[in-house]
């Protein structure tokens, strides 16, 4: 048993620098073919050719054409100027066809500016392009403004630089549909079809040697815990001993590559190409010769931890049935709502929506693009944008009033099923002192304020939209744009908070970090179990002998043990109801359960802990 | 202002000083030896099991004491000159008090085995005895180790060093684990889980004698039926008793403990004493003199803490209830059932089919009023169980409203049904369970 394990442990490494290191081979080469099949299969032919052909040029001229990089570093150094120098290029050809172009304007100016003194007007735009009316419309439609009756120049060099900077734009915005913008996305897009090697050629060789080989040694590992760590029963031995658990120096490595992990992941996706291309086989089976995005590698990896984690939790925990029940059930939320129904839904041309996320953890929902993605699917994604407001606003509250947040957060949550699975080694490390519980409120609050003003900007904006499709900048209130709350939003609390700190510091503040500290919706159901829920961890009398197990167990750093020793019920808007406190504790003193509030008795403390007669009778008296 | 003096910063001592903070602006001030701060002694075990860190048994932020104006002096204390109120420490330095708590605790029993203070052997009640066994567990590769006295220490113990794959004997001198407390049939459960977790449990066993090796290090132990059993480590834990020494042959009244009286007043005028040293003079009724577990010392603190205010007030705890863990299964007792039935007393057991969980409860035979239960496996609401006692409900009551004192996690298997239905047979009753009803557990209607 000991040897499997051992062994386990062995693949899993080698799947795991495998993985590393698939990182640091092939090469990097962008071709016309390969412009090609990533433009003109993803845009309308003709569209495609133009930036197909633009790139190309934009690449001869840079000469990185055809030319070989032997890493992703060196090759995506060249495309900021690539993408840029392409879009301009793109910008002044089409001026030509379409746009106003110097030689035409000269023939304006020559009209327009007689003796020093400016005569623009209508008559001069028509007899400039007598024989273009689109040219005449264009130009008619954005200076009209300028041969107004109320509109004089006084001066040549006015009226010339108003005429110029306006050209500007008409010209400018003709290219845009062809932009191919210099972002992540782009930059992925452009790594990912430039990559070649042993990778590419055997996606599904090092599919195996990597996912295969860390699924499969993880697995050894964990399966004989069922017989080495002796019979059912709380099973914590050296768990402060293990420099894994215990912020020791496996714990710190761990923390660094997850920490390396997101912010690639969210940063720098297309230097992680490669580790798309490992999951493009599995992509295939929803999509046949689909590539992976890096959203695909982080769902696979994202579903795949918590299954075999998952599978160590019903091997620890398989004394206690409610962890098993509950472990099930978030692995089910995440395999078939999280992962299998958001490949599938795009199948069907519905909008790839994680039915289970709600407002204000899917902090889009109320972004003009999801309203309209929805409504312009039909009834069904109609249907599903109600169900999301109807989640929110309605099945959330009523069933944390019946079960408390626990419902939602271990039970069903993505970011709590992984919590709950890949992180359960690390729960004992949130923090547990008073302080830290004064600047979690701060801090979870002050995300929820945000999220609300957000949401009010973006439904301001989405009604605007709806209701006022002529307005200018609808996405505006109070001088800020919804666009770049959104952005800035996204950013700090999507991926910083809850990816790279949330995730990322699991070896060192806990599992919950994100929880406990960011989330928005765990903050809006913390409101409703902390003042209008059944729910409560009853404390069983006299029990408590303080050991404390509760409390080092306790993933959100609520200090169980301080309610416990009183005797009094454990109602704290945090927790998420994991019932670990409830599992390790040697004593049987606490039970998650929802029950009427008779008398206070939900979360008073009694003025005498049950055992003391003497002094219950003193002050009854 | 007036100064109280507690020494002890056990759960006793540090409970009065709550209190005595609640209820009055008393200068307080807590003198004690073995550690800076407060800490739960139950949790020792899982310190060195590495569940927790020591940290972690520590109920109270270090910042509390001062926020709440309790003085922390650590120092042994000496001797205590009780007409000048004035404690002396080892130091040299003194204290002067109004009012004294002793809260001192208890400490290992050692029976003057030979070769007892041999390294290697110790027993279990301090966090030194804590550092020292980590001490004598890594020094040197332990082979086997064998522990003597099978009570709850013991089987502490046990767990800890089996929690390091050391493999342990066990030496119990009755033919039954906890021979004193558990009735048979909760013993074996107990004794074959022990057995199942690979422990080597050696019942009617005693120890004779510890040997020696070059070093003065424990080699090997000798047992009362001349086996020699090669080991190196060897924990005692044969029961704990008040840890008085210092107080004896002085004016203070001492037997095995501090005699105190329902007031929890000792002999000499202002001085108290509370918790595992405090003995009773007359004990509460069905209650032992000396009460050497975690909540009669809270209780204690409480109580005494009344009376420093001027609220005298008698100890008078509620009906017993204990609970404990053996390894994986957790034990609960509510009321009393003794190793024995007394006189007048009938039992009704059931035990589950896969042996590792009971229920057994005791009742008068005559007037079927319900007396006591133990459970091993199976966890009991006390709210329920201690309001049947004081409603001094019959057996039969008990068993109609069993789901009501179900305290198990949700999802758990449940067997009131099964367990009713047993009764129903062997008592030619003819009750049904009946649903839970938070009305009857909120204690409503
Ligand atoms: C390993 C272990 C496990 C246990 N598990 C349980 C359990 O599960 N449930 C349960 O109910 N009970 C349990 N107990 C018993 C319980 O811990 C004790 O009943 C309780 O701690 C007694 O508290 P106390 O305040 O009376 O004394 P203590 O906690 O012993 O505190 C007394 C303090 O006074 C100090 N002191 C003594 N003399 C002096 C002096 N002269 N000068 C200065 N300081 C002095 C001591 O160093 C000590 O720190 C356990 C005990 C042990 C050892
Ligand atoms: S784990 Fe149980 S006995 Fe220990 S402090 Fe918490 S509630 Fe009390």
């Amino acid at each position: 048993m000991k040897n499997i394990r051992n062994i386990g442990l062995v693949v899993f490494l080698i799947g795991f620098a495998v993985f590393i290191a698939s990182l640091f081979v092939g090469t990097y080469k962008i071709s016309e073919d390969k412009l090609k099949s990533l433009y003109d299969t993803t845009e309308k032919i003709d569209k495609g050719d133009t930036i197909t052909a633009s790139l190309k040029k934009a690449a001869i001229e840079l000469e990185i054409l055809d030319k070989e990089f032997s890493s992703q570093f060196s090759f995506s150094s060249h495309l900021a100027d690539l993408l840029n120098k392409s879009n301009a290029a793109i910008s002044d050809g089409l001026a030509d066809k379409d746009g106003i172009t110097a030689i035409e304007v000269e023939g304006i100016y020559d009209l327009a500016i007689v003796g020093g003194k400016v005569i623009y007007s209508k008559d001069v735009v028509l007899a400039v392009f007598s024989d273009n009316p689109k040219k005449q419309k264009l130009l008619i439609d954005n200076t009209s403004w300028m041969f107004n009756e109320s509109k004089l120049y006084e001066k040549v060099d006015d009226f010339k630089k108003d005429f110029e900077n306006k050209l500007k734009r008409i010209n400018g915005k003709l290219g845009e549909k062809y932009f191919v913008w210099d972002n992540k996305y782009s930059r992925f897009d452009l790594v990912k079809a430039a990559s070649n090697g042993p990778i590419t050629d055997n996606k599904g060789l090092f599919l195996f040697l990597t996912f295969g080989l860390c699924i499969f040694g993880a697995l050894m590992y964990i399966l004989p815990g069922a017989i080495l760590m002796g019979g059912p029963g709380i099973k914590n031995n050296g768990v402060y001993h293990d420099a894994a658990t215990s912020r020791g120096w496996i714990g710190i490595l761990a923390f660094v590559f997850l920490l390396f992990f997101y912010i690639l992941l969210y940063f720098y996706p297309w230097l992680i190409v490669n580790w798309t291309s490992i999951v493009d086989p599995f992509k295939g089976l929803f999509i046949e010769g689909a590539s992976a995005s890096q959203w695909f590698l982080y769902g696979t990896l994202y579903t795949v931890s918590m299954s075999v984690m998952g599978i160590r939790m019903f091997i620890k925990y398989r004394h206690n049935r409610y962890q098993i029940v509950r472990t099930a059930s978030v692995l089910f939320f995440q395999i078939i709502f999280a992962f299998l129904l958001v490949e599938i839904l795009p199948l069907f041309d519905l909008p790839a929506m994680d039915l289970k996320n709600a407002w204000p953890l899917d902090y889009d929902m109320f972004f003009d693009w999801n309203v309209t993605g929805h409504f312009d699917s039909g009834t069904v994604g109609i249907f599903m944008f109600v169900w999301g407001v109807v989640l929110s606003a309605i099945v959330i509250p009523v069933m944390v009033y019946f079960y408390g947040k626990r419902w939602y957060c271990s039970w069903v949550c993505g970011c709590g099923g992984l919590a709950e699975t890949l992180g359960d080694p690390y729960r004992q490390l949130s923090d547990k002192r008073l302080i830290t519980w004064k600047i979690e409120r701060w801090m979870i609050y002050s995300v929820f304020l945000l999220a609300i003003i957000m949401t009010i900007f973006a439904g301001y904006h989405s009604y605007n939209e709806v209701n006022y499709p002529e307005m200018s900048s609808k996405d505006v209130l109070f001088g800020m744009s919804a666009y770049n709350i959104r952005e800035w939003y996204g950013f700090l609390i999507g991926s910083i908070f809850a990816g790279v700190i949330g995730t990322g510091f699991y070896p060192i503040l806990g599992n919950r970090a994100w929880c406990r500290f960011g989330c928005p919706l765990a903050a809006y159901m913390g409101i409703v179990q902390r003042f209008k829920s059944r729910f409560r961890i009853t404390t069983n009398g006299g029990q408590c002998i303080s050991c404390g197990n509760c409390s080092t167990y306790c993933e959100q750093g609520i200090d169980v043990r301080a309610y416990a020793q009183k005797g009094q019920n454990i109602v704290r808007s945090s927790c998420v109801g994991c019932g670990v406190c409830s599992a390790v504790c040697p004593r049987g003193v606490l039970n998650l359960e929802n029950a009427p509030n008779t008398n206070g008795s939900r979360m008073e403390a009694p003025e005498v802990i049950l055992g003391n007669e003497g002094l219950k009778e003193f002050l009854n008296k | 202002m007036e100064h109280v003096v507690i020494i002890g910063n056990g759960i006793s001592g540090v409970t009065a000083a709550r209190h005595i903070r609640k209820l009055s602006n008393k200068r307080i001030t807590i003198v004690s030896a073995e550690t800076d701060y407060f800490f739960s002694r139950t949790a020792l075990m899982y310190v060195y099991m590495g569940h927790m860190k020591f940290e972690h048994t520590q109920p109270y932020e270090n910042w509390f004491w001062e926020k709440n104006r309790i003085e922390l002096k650590k120092g042994l204390v000496e001797t205590i000159d009780y007409s000048s109120k004035t404690l002396s420490l080892s130091g040299g330095d003194q204290v002067t008090y109004d009012k004294l708590i002793l809260a001192v605790g208890s400490k290992t029993n050692k029976f003057g085995w030979p070769g007892q203070n041999l390294k290697g052997v110790q027993g279990l009640y301090s966090k030194q005895d804590l550092d020292l066994m980590e001490e004598n567990t890594s020094v040197l590769k332990v082979e086997r180790a064998v522990i003597v006295g099978g009570g709850l220490i013991g089987v502490e113990m046990a767990e800890m060093l089996h929690s390091r794959n050391i493999p342990v004997s066990f030496f119990v001198r009755e033919d039954q684990f906890w021979g004193n407390v558990l009735p048979v049939k909760e013993a074996e459960i107990i004794g074959k889980h022990l057995e199942s977790r690979g422990i080597d449990l050696r019942f009617t066993t005693e120890l004779k004698e510890i040997i020696s090796d070059e070093s003065g290090r424990v080699k090997a132990v000798v047992s009362s039926n001349g086996e020699e059993l090669a080991c190196q480590f060897v924990g005692l834990t044969p029961g704990v008793s008040p840890n008085i020494d210092f107080l004896k042959e002085t004016d203070l009244e001492t037997e095995e403990g501090i005699v105190v009286n329902q007031f929890l007043e000792t002999n000499q005028p202002d001085v108290y004493s509370i918790g595992d040293c405090a003995q009773f003079s007359k004990p509460a009724a069905g209650r032992n003199n000396l009460e050497q577990v975690w909540y009669t010392g809270r209780i204690m603190g409480e109580t005494v803490a009344q009376t420093i205010c001027r609220n005298k007030l008698a100890y008078k705890p509620g009906h017993w209830f204990n609970s404990a863990k053996f390894f994986d299964i957790e034990y609960q007792t509510y009321g009393w059932v003794h190793s024995k039935l007394q006189d007048g007393e009938a039992n009704f057991y059931w035990e589950h089919k896969d042996g590792e969980m009971c229920m057994h409860f005791v009742f008068d035979k005559a007037s079927r009023k319900f007396l006591g239960l133990n459970t091993l496996g199976i966890r009991i609401r006390h709210e329920v169980m201690n309001r049947h006692l004081d409603a001094d409900s019959t057996i039969d009551k008990v068993m109609e409203q069993l789901k009501d004192a179900n305290f198990d996690p949700e999802f758990y298997r449940v067997y009131e049904d099964e367990i009713v239905a047993k009764f129903n047979v062997e008592q030619g009753t003819n009750i049904s369970a009946k649903k839970r009803s938070w009305k009857r557990i909120l204690g409503v209607g």
